[in-house]
């Protein structure tokens, strides 16, 4: 698969480095590029300096030929945008965002974005982590 | 469309972003009477409206659907987000309509080039300081050849004026003979002191200034059929 990643922080650097591992096709953006320095030294997709909000990064990222997308920088709505972008304007199949905020990531889930809400995975874990 | 009776013709407008565009705009739109609240998260920018205007602020992050709910936002008749990021005042805009039932939203744009992606995304109008300027500038250089006038319908239609080059392969040409694309339609051409209606019998001259409605998408091709050699 062609996977574009936004946000070259812990997890799109993680993410990145195992479907890189597993033999995908992976891209990752960020728009400072000492984030790139999160980077496994064995990742051996691209790395590329590009705002994914801005569709000329994203065509120049290969987001016509993308096969899932997942935004992953710290900022939600940042996320949101390019998620909406990815899905909307692109058509891209898969599209994954992160949305720390649970009602807003409630709200854009009824609105058809995959989201994933560490805030409430975190919660769950830590309670079961407690309770057991 | 909201309804301008609702109310005794007051609206309820939600603004978020307290800066030099949102302090002015309450300003304004207090003059007219209507309710205004301001969100902003800036303690400081608050104080200085709260100062200047009177208790109409709530701090806070006006994409959050909390500080919505408090703000009363399902009774906002108009949502205006005017930050200086545009996804945050696309997400604002979209928690007011989708969460809230906003009936009208207005987001302010940095980077024109997403008008298409929020008018895809539901907000009713987008403003973009950068295509007002550049409107301005396109009236001001006598050879740029195409200059927008007016967006209709939000965007789906818009009113420009071509300067019919004097090379141009559509001078003495009947209006009827030239194909236009999509739905556009000549509307008005300025000559000299005088303006006529065009007819399908009206002949293009060199120097005309041609108005016509059109679509966004049409206007290069429009451009092409009026003004190419």
């Amino acid at each position: 698969m062609h996977i574009l990643i936004m946000g070259c922080g812990r997890v799109g650097a993680q993410i990145a480095a195992t479907l890189d591992a597993e033999g995908h096709e992976v891209t990752i953006m960020d728009v400072n590029a000492q984030s790139f320095s999160r980077l496994n030294p064995a990742f051996k997709g691209t790395a590329l300096l590009g705002d994914g909000t801005e569709e000329e990064s994203l065509r120049k990222a290969g987001i016509d030929q993308t096969d899932a997308f997942v935004a992953v920088t710290e900022r939600d709505n940042y996320n949101i945008m390019a998620a909406q972008l990815a899905k909307h304007f692109f058509d891209v199949p898969k599209v994954v965002c992160r949305v720390y905020d649970p009602p807003r990531g409630e709200l854009f889930k009824t609105l058809g974005l995959e989201v994933i809400s560490p805030t409430i995975l975190v919660t769950q874990l830590l309670k079961e982590m407690i309770t057991q | 469309m909201y309804n301008l009776s609702l109310k005794e013709n007051t609206l309820y407008v939600i603004i978020v972003g307290g800066g030099q565009v949102g302090y002015q705009l309450a300003k304004a739109l207090l003059g007219e009477e209507h309710e205004i609240l301001v969100i902003e998260t800036d303690v400081k920018k608050l104080t200085r409206i709260e100062d200047e205007l009177g208790g109409i602020c709530l701090q806070g992050n006006g994409c959050e659907v909390a500080i919505l709910s408090e703000a009363g936002a399902e009774r906002a008749n108009l949502f205006v987000a005017l930050t200086n990021k545009d996804e945050d005042n696309l997400v604002a805009c979209q928690v007011a309509k989708h969460k809230f039932n906003v009936p009208r939203t207005i987001a302010r744009l940095s980077n024109p080039d997403n008008a298409a992606l929020f008018k895809k995304l539901g907000i009713d109008v987008t403003v973009s300081s950068v295509n007002l300027i550049l409107e301005h500038i396109e009236e001001e250089i006598p050879t740029h050849p195409l200059t927008h006038l007016h967006a209709l319908r939000n965007g789906e239609l818009e009113i420009i004026e071509v300067k019919i080059p004097p090379g141009s392969s559509a001078v003495g040409k009947r209006v009827g003979d030239i194909s236009l694309p999509g739905e556009s339609i000549l509307s008005l051409i300025i000559r000299g002191e005088g303006i006529h209606a065009p007819c399908i019998d009206s002949i293009i001259q060199a120097n005309d200034r041609v108005l016509a409605v059109t679509q966004p998408d049409q206007e290069e091709p429009l451009r092409i059929a009026l003004t190419a050699t």
